[in-house]
């Protein structure tokens, strides 16, 4: 990927394009979710709607998450501080903590499954497993994405350059948003039932 | 020491070196990497100008086949009793040969149906069009060497490209493809045993159709950026040019609506593989009641929809930024009332979202509901007509040169003002109960969005020709295909008009056995005749274009047109960066033309001494 036509002298503006147009595909996100949810509301005002108690797992997934969002956030605090030890093993620790989130979701997924809430029984199950499932798709992006910051902390020397410092916001602007996305989901869900 | 390699070779070149803005760009070579060799230029280049290329020639091959679609289907409605034999080599099994008279297959009539407008609305006009000139000309009006990431621009030409893949393979399935209409609402697109459209036909295209909505939206969240970050320095957003606030907002509408239908697309696939009931409530299918509960179709449509309607304005909104800027140019005059064009833009863009039940209508909706959406359709009225007033006064008095590319531009208003006109009949929910499913409505969106869409995209090649490939487009060939098109296309929807009033449906494959119909033949050969005239001016127009690609007349000045725009002053044969030394900073609004005894003031121009910048 290069970044020639992007010159970070030019800029008057104090955000980096490229982290602008990742809070632009947040909107685009939000809309996809909002429309899940609205749908859910209205298939909710017809009635004929399994209600269930949300599995235990769900929670420890959520503080799991929040945990993850605060470890990746002190380890750019570190990378930007200079501190490298710090800051490579809070990566580490946040791309643990990001897999355990999704093991603890399919948890939740298989303790609903059986107490009989399924894909097929009613709405309100398929609505569930859609949202949620599309989440885990975003973390694991995410997962993905904090994969390749690791690459690069254990692959190149340990230099803090505009570039690098953009590529970590990145990753953690994202991560942070997806964690927010599962907090609104986990309401919603909880509110709406 | 940036620039000290570019010796300025001309005024505008030498007022950018004394004016411009040094990004340093040429300092490091290493960028032009992945612009050495043939993949690397032509096939998977990240450069803007050649992305443009590809969505516009992708684009017209779309065009060519859903184009020859509308002639099959028009001649069977055209000519029910006529011979179809011939197209049996193409067609194979689709045309059913009895007593030597070929018949098309109804099936079939209705996948055509379907292809057509599934590739004229996504893959000709929102990529061909604007993929285009969002791409072709945004970096180089605002000022940009490039994207804001040439890198999700290429892929967004690639997603484009498999999703291309995928529906072309779809239509040459044994079962044909999806042929439930474009809209694709259940539960003929949710049961795969529906019709035999429906099974593969139907998953292929919501694959492809899944893989255009990331397309989409990577083109768009770049585009907003572009706009929005990469501005050369003096390029407020209000010294825009108009295409930019159309494709700024275009992409805007975009992102925030695709998202909404890949929702939909979701709970579909859920609906067709895994057996939930999103959309799918008790039907019975030969007898057997489906084990489905209580979906609701509905909500489908509402999904689409808050996408579909949002799409019309993505296809229009580019071609008016585009008539906007070539009205002005040719017309030797300033765009009239630059600020309402882009308030009115704006207002488009917001009612966007809140008219999509009026396609709803009919479907069973509150019609208590349908008055809010009734009064927000026939409020966009007024944006669309403030428009209308503006273009058709910077005509007012102009110097006007009638080259194919004004004539399109022309065109396009006068289209604009036909198909809008019967919009306000079926925006009123009461008027729609009449006309809703019949061929007034087929001739309002052709008019409207189809044929005035595709005037707007024909203006831009026109006019950006020699700006995508040095030379110019033959003006013999493209009068003659404006002004075959122009009578030609009024002389195929006209007359549908009529047809809908009398309340013929559309989508309907044969009206034979109808009483009430079936005295409309002569009208329905009529349509079909001038629908394939239109067809062959269409191809010359295509031969038009690749011809000139190779042997047009050569531009041999950086400005042909005298525009004030910053396209124009990159070389003729532009290259990777856009700019050979410092980029261009801007001085003034784009339209300054016929100002203070000057034909033309590039943007670059600085004020003269006392000058007060526009009239805007």
């Amino acid at each position: 990927m290069s970044t020639q036509t992007i010159n970070p002298l030019r800029f008057r503006n104090r955000i980096h394009p490229q982290l602008f147009a990742l809070y632009i595909a947040f909107g685009s996100i939000m809309m996809m979710f909002g429309a899940l949810t609205s749908a859910y509301i209205v298939k909710h005002a017809q009635g004929d709607w399994l209600e269930y108690t949300m599995p235990g797992q769900f929670y420890i997934s959520t503080a799991i998450l929040l945990l993850s969002s605060v470890t990746l956030h002190f380890s750019y605090r570190n990378f930007i501080g200079q501190k490298e030890r710090p800051y490579k093993l809070l990566l580490l620790i946040s791309f643990v903590l990001g897999l355990t989130f999704v093991v603890f979701q399919y948890q939740g997924w298989v303790a609903l499954f059986e107490v009989g809430v399924d894909f097929k029984a009613n709405v309100s199950g398929s609505f569930l497993y859609l949202i949620t499932g599309l989440h885990a798709l975003h973390i694991l992006g995410g997962v993905a994405a904090i994969t390749v910051a690791i690459i690069s902390a254990y692959t190149l020397p340990f230099v803090v350059t505009e570039k690098r410092k953009k590529g970590f916001k990145l990753v953690l602007h994202y991560w942070h948003f997806v964690d927010l996305l599962w907090i609104y989901l986990l309401a919603f869900l909880l509110l709406v039932k | 020491m940036a620039h000290v390699h570019v010796t300025p070779s001309d005024p505008i070149e030498a007022l950018i070196e004394e004016q411009g803005y040094d990004d340093h760009f040429h300092d490091h070579h290493h960028g032009d990497k992945y612009q050495s060799g043939f993949i690397g230029h032509y096939i998977f280049s990240m450069d803007h100008k050649i992305i443009a290329r590809q969505f516009l020639i992708t684009g017209i091959f779309w065009a060519i086949i859903g184009a020859a679609m509308s002639i099959v289907f028009r001649l069977q409605l055209g000519f029910p009793e006529g011979d179809m034999e011939w197209l049996k080599p193409i067609l194979g099994k689709w045309i059913t040969v009895n007593d030597g008279i070929g018949q098309l297959s109804p099936e079939f009539y209705y996948a055509l149906v379907t292809m057509h407008g599934t590739i004229l609305v996504f893959f000709v006009l929102t990529a061909g069009l604007s993929g285009t000139f969002s791409n072709l000309l945004i970096p180089l009006q605002v000022g940009a060497r490039d994207m804001a990431s040439p890198f999700l621009n290429m892929l967004s030409y690639w997603f484009f490209f498999l999703a291309s893949c995928v529906m072309f393979y779809s239509l040459f399935l044994s079962t044909g493809p999806f042929a439930g209409g474009w809209t694709a609402y259940p539960p003929l697109s949710a049961l795969p045993q529906a019709s035999s459209g429906s099974g593969t036909g139907m998953t292929l295209w919501l694959v492809s159709l899944t893989l255009f909505v990331v397309s989409a939206l990577l083109g768009g969240i770049n585009y907003i950026t572009t706009i929005l970050n990469l501005r050369t320095k003096g390029m407020t957003m209000f010294r825009m040019p108009l295409p930019m606030w159309a494709f700024f907002i275009t992409a805007i509408l975009g992102v925030l609506s695709f998202p909404v239908l890949a929702s939909g697309f979701f709970m579909l696939m859920f609906d067709r593989g895994l057996g939930t009931s999103f959309f799918l409530s008790e039907i019975f299918i030969e007898g057997q009641a489906l084990d489905r509960v209580g979906g609701s179709p509905i909500l489908y449509q509402h999904l689409f929809w808050f996408l579909g309607h949002p799409e019309v304005y993505i296809i229009i909104l580019p071609a008016m930024g585009i008539v906007s800027e070539v009205l002005s140019v040719h017309a030797r005059k300033p765009i009239f009332g630059y600020q309402a064009m882009v308030l009115s833009i704006l207002a488009i863009g917001f009612l966007a979202f809140i008219v999509w039940a009026h396609h709803m209508f009919m479907s069973g909706v509150n019609p208590f509901l349908s008055n809010f959406f009734v009064i927000f359709t026939l409020i966009i009225a007024v944006p669309s007509a403030v428009k209308v007033f503006n273009w058709i006064t910077t005509l007012w008095g102009g110097n006007i040169r009638f080259t194919s590319s004004m004539l399109f531009a022309i065109g396009f208003v006068s289209m604009f003002i036909s198909g809008g006109l019967t919009g306000i009949f079926l925006g009123n929910s009461a008027i729609d109960i009449q006309l809703h499913d019949t061929y007034f409505v087929v001739a309002h969106f052709h008019i409207v969005m189809g044929i005035a869409a595709f005037f707007g995209m024909y203006c831009g090649v026109y006019h950006w020709f020699p700006k995508m490939f040095g030379r110019f487009m033959n003006e013999t060939l493209g009068k003659i295909h404006f002004w075959v098109t122009l009578v030609g296309a009024y002389a195929i929807f006209w007359p549908m008009h009529y047809l809908g009033m009398a309340g013929v449906p559309r989508r309907y494959y044969s009206f034979e056995t109808f009483d009430a119909f079936k005295h409309f033949g002569a009208m329905n050969q009529f349509i079909t005749i001038a629908a394939i005239v239109v067809f062959a001016a269409q191809i010359l127009m295509v031969i038009n274009f690749f011809y000139s690609i190779f042997k047009g007349k050569k531009m041999t000045t950086k400005n042909p047109y005298g525009a004030n725009t910053l396209e124009w002053t990159t070389p003729i044969e532009t290259g990777h960066g856009n700019w050979p030394g410092k980029i261009p900073s801007v001085h003034r609004w784009p339209y300054d033309y016929g100002k203070d005894g000057k034909e033309f003031v590039p943007q670059i121009m600085p004020l003269a001494e006392g000058e007060i910048e526009g009239d805007h």
